[in-house]
């Protein structure tokens, strides 16, 4: 057995602030030999992005690492930085999470490829181009070249992670760091990615450290798994194991937390014991008839069809989750629920009422049946008002007739129902933290005890752990309550784990509706099926069969994201 | 590219025909009569046929519409009118003289960029120090009126020391080389807010840049520090500078005004000055139209080169 | 009586800040107290007094070409120069303020109409062309001053307004408003002008030191604040006439013109950290 690409021995990282050092990471240890995937996992702030960065030295300058970091038996913490700067891109290179800062938006694809390739060769201009469009293919780049002359903007973010691997391998690396390489993406690309990662692979031997905080990833592609909490490595094993049989506690809840598709068996659509239906029952709640929304143009960019011929009904008490990628629609279609977008055709009944035809007077008194919870916890809360008082300005905004006093109580009570406690209500949001702003945002919404609420995404930006917590809180609220809900989210299996009934979006159409186990577990349409395969299930062995049967499918279709 | 130079011209002319119009209007959205107002100084209140005369002269007669139309069509061939004062062509009085205040311009607006954004990038670069000091004396820069400055500069460089004189002018054709001695010290004079300006806004884009995504990709790639500053920092950092230089060239423009008196220049914003203690206003139109196109050219230039330097805007 | 002084405010307060906040305070006095702190009457002329240097016994910064006391016009001069400095900014403010929230929070015709008509054509001017424009028609003197630089200065406001007034448009929090029912206006005020209330102060500062810079400019070319009232621009350019014989002439009034544009700089750095914590340095 030869010597490990990487090896790392109690890394320990520090950053100095005001107050002199402070320890980011501990004792971290971890290693990986050729042709290996290793999974380095973690919720935000257990430092494993701050480790990934440490081994090219890229981080701040006000850092300092101590420990040992080993490139195939060389030592890299004490070497200078002239030597370290020939192994970055070449023996190791690097990919990050944001594909559209993470490329300079000045220069074109071809000057940014031809820099990395440059970096540590020497070719004439016209080769060095040569290569650059080579890579392109290499990386299954569609029209490559037209791709080569574009600029970062021009291009999706699938499109600009595959440019990113191109530099990346360029040097043929015997290890490559991919810090989140696939977060900002939607799911199916997320696929095509990791996809073309294990391919790249397979044909060149590199190591893959992966860095994530996505369980399902970690068990579409890891075959060693460490994972880290607060700075520290606390479980290392191979990946079937480590899902099969944690050994540490925390590893356990970790898995808990992440919702898993096809195991959650969602409870049945109305609960026997629910309040009575607050609506007449000829409507639903909500009602879309043929809408159509359209973004208009302006005198330079074409009007954009956002939402196109949409029909659904959302009865009184129940769950229907919105699910599709970006660009599907789904958030606009729940902002027009509530009366924040017009539709260009069709019609939105709002309990009966058409919002199309409704005057400023009556969309007033229609909001006051609405609520909504949106996705980023640090930009829907007011910085400058007290939660207390965020909690309970819809009252206020709606016209309420309670005094100052009943307000404040009715404050208690909605944190309290959040599970915060009520003394926080002076509080401000930036003394919280994301789950518990989120809480927040929910006790806003019920607050005036809708008939309908919208949450949009509202686990999105949370950690698992924190996110299990926010959606086991919706569940209990709309249990108790009884309003209606409408769930938009891009994630199949938090939508699996809370809704009744779960409609499919795809380029601004509905593709398939039906109740969750229906849809989720027996798709009709092609669209969901290719959703549903490229979803990675946190379950190695099951993953594995699915990403086998994914690849004998793929030889059909080319993909293009 | 082409369509976005187009577009570019487009509204500067659109923006040109504002402009005129304001112009136009101003003086006729005065309280009371504007000729009677510009006739009056102090006590003497003007004979009918002088306001007559002055009233014709200004193109004041006439309903408002033929009013704008002839204002407008003499603009765009070329008629600025007649000097109340003297009678000569406002054009003729104008084309006399702009070389020269462009002379000055150009001269310092090269030296404020030759000097201006090196200075920002050091100190965005360097940092402490350097840092400091760059950013405390582009402050004091911004700080000392145009006038003060060019008042001590002759102060020192030509009653003291003897080195450049103390104003004038003298034609290429007569002596080139004293020509370019009198520009020396008004040109400098006139730069240094600009230089400043310039430095400031380069240092702090330098020091925004720096901490961009794309300047860690080209660090992991392995380039070395000075090839990763250029092509990553001062590169991308030269954006918002050119927005800058085209704001502050306004101010540039309008501070010959001031120079030009400092150092008894006889360019063209010595006579705005002149003529606006003489309340002859059809020249004091005429200069303030030519100034406002030369400004409103420079900025289509400037949002060019920026469309050149960032590919996004170009959409 | 103890003034709460943030431990934010303090660390920002270096010692040239602190020199920058006291030169403010001095002129301030200055111009609210100089009938009654000046030695003699700015306009008293005295030729045999004439040219006297500074530190001469009963003149302390001596005096002009024709016998003025230079210390009791450099003070009657703080009073024109912040008079005008204090309304052109003041009506500058409201006037950008107003035109760049409602291009910002209407957008379309509005925007079109505050934004692109309005501060696009006026930014089109260097602005002391502009003013020279208006003081050919109006005639020179505060009023004129005023009411151009008020025009000149407003876009500064309308830009800053507008963009923070997109950005804030933008939050979710200002759409969970409407969401949930609160009118335009209300929105508008209560949620939108705290967040921008911090970079117009600030910004306020600034145009003061623009204020002083321009009108000084116009005075120092005589067609700005009207002699016999004194003006720091006019003792500048008297100063330079006589510059051979009596450079303190220029120097004192000169020195005055910097330090105060550049402490209302500086208040404005002040202010823009205390104000505003994301400001970086």
């Amino acid at each position: 057995m030869s010597v490990p690409i990487l090896s790392i021995s109690n890394l320990s990282v520090e950053f100095r602030g005001d107050a002199g050092w402070k320890p980011v990471t501990a004792a971290v240890s971890l290693q990986l030999d050729r042709g290996e995937t290793v999974a380095l996992v973690g919720e935000s702030g257990s430092g494993k992005s701050v480790t990934a960065m440490s081994v090219l030295n890229l981080l701040p300058a006000n850092a300092r690492r101590t420990g040992s970091i080993r490139f195939q038996g060389d030592e890299l913490l004490d070497l200078p930085e002239s030597a370290l700067r020939k192994l970055r891109g070449q023996g190791i290179a690097m990919i990050f999470q944001e594909p559209m800062t993470a490329l300079n938006p000045v220069y074109t694809v071809e000057a940014q490829l031809c820099e990395a390739i440059l970096s540590h060769r020497k070719l004439s201009k016209r080769d060095a181009q040569q290569m650059a469009l080579d890579l392109l293919h290499q990386v299954k780049m569609p029209t490559p070249e037209t791709k080569l002359k574009h600029f970062p903007h021009q291009l999706s973010g699938g499109q600009r992670q595959r440019v990113m691997i191109a530099m990346a391998i360029s040097s043929e690396p015997q290890l490559l760091i991919a810090d989140e390489p696939t977060t900002a993406l939607d799911v199916t690309v997320q696929a095509e990615i990791l996809d073309l990662l294990l391919e790249l692979q397979k044909d060149s031997g590199m190591a893959i450290l992966l860095i994530t905080h996505d369980m399902g990833v970690v068990a579409d592609v890891a075959d060693r798994v460490y994972v880290m909490r607060d700075g520290r490595v606390v479980e290392t094993a191979q990946t079937a194991e480590l899902f099969a049989s944690p050994q540490v506690e925390y590893t356990q809840q970790l898995l808990d937390a992440v919702p898993h598709l096809g195991r959650d068996l969602p409870t049945s659509a109305i609960p026997a014991s629910s309040p009575a239906p607050r609506s007449r029952a000829e409507h639903g709640v909500l009602e879309f008839r043929n809408t159509v929304i359209e973004y208009p143009g302006r005198f330079r960019k074409p009007g954009f069809r956002a939402v196109d011929d949409v029909s659904f009904r959302l009865e009184p008490g129940e769950i229907l989750g919105l699910v599709g990628e970006s660009g599907s629609g789904k958030s606009t279609i729940g902002r027009a629920a509530i009366g924040l977008i017009p539709s260009a055709g069709g019609s939105i009944l709002l309990n009966g009422s058409d919002l199309g035809s409704a005057n400023e007077r009556t969309l007033r008194r229609l909001r006051k049946n609405v609520s909504i919870v949106f996705q980023d916890p640090a930009s829907s809360l007011n910085p400058r008002v007290s939660i207390g008082r965020s909690v309970i300005d819809p009252l206020r905004w709606s016209g309420t007739s309670l005094s100052t006093k009943q307000l404040a109580t009715k404050a208690g009570d909605l944190l309290e129902m959040v599970r915060i406690p009520g003394s926080w209500a002076g509080r401000f949001p930036h003394e919280l933290s994301g789950g518990q702003r989120q809480r927040i945002g929910i006790a806003r919404a019920i607050a005036i005890d809708p008939l309908l609420m919208v949450a949009d995404e509202p686990t999105s930006a949370l950690d698992v752990s924190v996110q299990a917590a926010v959606l086991e809180l919706l569940k209990e609220l709309q249990k108790t309550m009884g309003f209606s809900c409408l769930f938009i989210s891009h994630d199949l299996s938090v939508v699996e784990s809370l809704a009744d009934r779960v409609a499919v979006l795809n380029k601004g159409q509905i593709v398939e509706i039906g109740s969750s186990r229906e849809v989720l577990r027996d798709p009709t349409h092609e669209y969901t099926r290719r959703l549903l395969a490229a979803a990675p299930i946190p379950d190695p062995v099951v993953q594995r069969a699915r990403r086998a049967e994914r690849m004998a499918q793929q030889l059909v279709g080319a993909p293009g994201a | 590219m082409t369509s976005f130079i187009l577009r570019r011209f487009g509204l500067g002319a659109l923006l040109t025909f504002l402009v005129l119009t304001l112009i136009f209007l101003a003086l006729r959205l005065v309280p009371g009569d504007p000729v009677e107002m510009l006739l009056s100084s102090g006590n003497a209140s003007a004979s009918p046929e002088a306001i007559e005369r002055m009233r014709s002269q200004l193109g004041l007669t006439g309903s408002l519409p033929a009013q704008y139309w002839n204002f407008l069509t003499g603009v765009l061939t070329g008629d600025l009118g007649n000097s109340i004062r003297t009678g000569d062509a406002v054009t003729q009085s104008i084309a006399q003289r702009l070389p020269r205040t462009l002379e000055l311009v150009v001269f310092a607006t090269i030296v404020s960029i030759g000097v201006g954004i090196p200075i920002g990038a050091w100190a965005g670069a360097k940092g402490r120090f350097v840092d400091t000091s760059v950013t405390v004396l582009t402050s004091i820069g911004l700080a000392l009126p145009v006038y003060v400055v060019g008042t001590v500069l002759i102060a020192v460089f030509s009653l003291t020391f003897n080195i450049f004189p103390a104003g004038g002018f003298t034609s290429w054709s007569q002596d080139p080389a004293r020509h370019v001695q009198m520009l020396v010290l008004p040109s400098l004079a006139l730069s240094l807010g600009f230089t400043a300006i310039i430095a400031q806004m380069t240092r702090s884009a330098v020091l925004e840049m720096k901490g961009q995504d794309w300047v860690r990709t080209a660090k992991a790639f392995g380039h070395s520090p000075l090839t990763v500053f250029r092509r990553h920092v001062l590169r991308n950092s030269l954006t918002p500078v050119t927005t800058v230089i085209g704001l502050g060239f306004g101010t540039l423009l309008g501070s010959t005004v001031l120079i030009e008196r400092v150092f008894n220049y006889p360019g063209m914003s010595s006579l705005l000055v002149d003529s606006v203690s003489n309340r002859d206003y059809a020249v004091v139109q005429g200069l303030v139209i030519t100034i406002a196109m030369i400004f409103i050219l420079i900025n289509i230039l400037v949002d060019i080169v920026y469309g050149i330097l960032d590919p996004r805007v170009r959409q | 009586m103890t003034i709460a002084i943030s431990p934010k405010l303090k660390k920002s307060l270096t010692p040239l800040r602190i020199a920058a906040l006291a030169f403010v305070g001095v002129i301030v006095v200055a111009m609210v107290f100089a009938p009654i702190l000046s030695p003699y009457d700015p306009l008293a002329q005295d030729i045999v007094n004439k040219g006297l240097p500074i530190f001469s016994s009963g003149h302390i910064l001596g005096t002009d070409e024709l016998g003025r006391d230079v210390l009791s016009r450099i003070m009657f001069g703080a009073r024109v120069e912040l008079f005008i400095a204090l309304g052109a900014s003041t009506a500058a403010m409201i006037l950008g303020t107003y035109l760049g929230i409602v291009g910002g929070f209407f957008g379309g015709i509005a925007e079109t109409l505050t934004m692109r008509l309005i501060v696009d054509v006026v930014l089109a001017f260097p602005p002391i062309i502009l003013a020279l424009l208006a003081v050919t028609i109006y005639g020179p003197g505060p009023v004129t001053l005023i009411f151009v630089m008020g025009v000149l200065f407003a876009p500064t406001f309308a830009r800053i307004t507008y963009g923070q007034t997109i950005s804030v448009k933008r939050e979710e929090y200002v759409e969970a408003a409407r969401a949930f029912g609160a009118k335009t206006p209300i929105t508008l005020l209560k949620i939108i002008l705290p967040n921008v209330s911090a970079p117009i102060i600030v910004q306020f500062s600034l145009t003061m030191a623009q204020a002083i810079l321009l009108e000084s400019g116009l005075s120092y070319l005589g067609l700005g604040v009207v002699p016999p009232e004194p003006s720091w621009g006019a003792m500048v350019a008297e100063g330079q006439r006589f510059m051979a014989t009596n450079p303190m002439g220029l120097l004192v009034p000169s020195t005055v013109l910097v330090l105060t544009i550049l402490s209302f700089g500086l208040l404005g750095d002040v202010l823009r950290n205390y104000l505003d914590p994301k400001a970086g340095k």
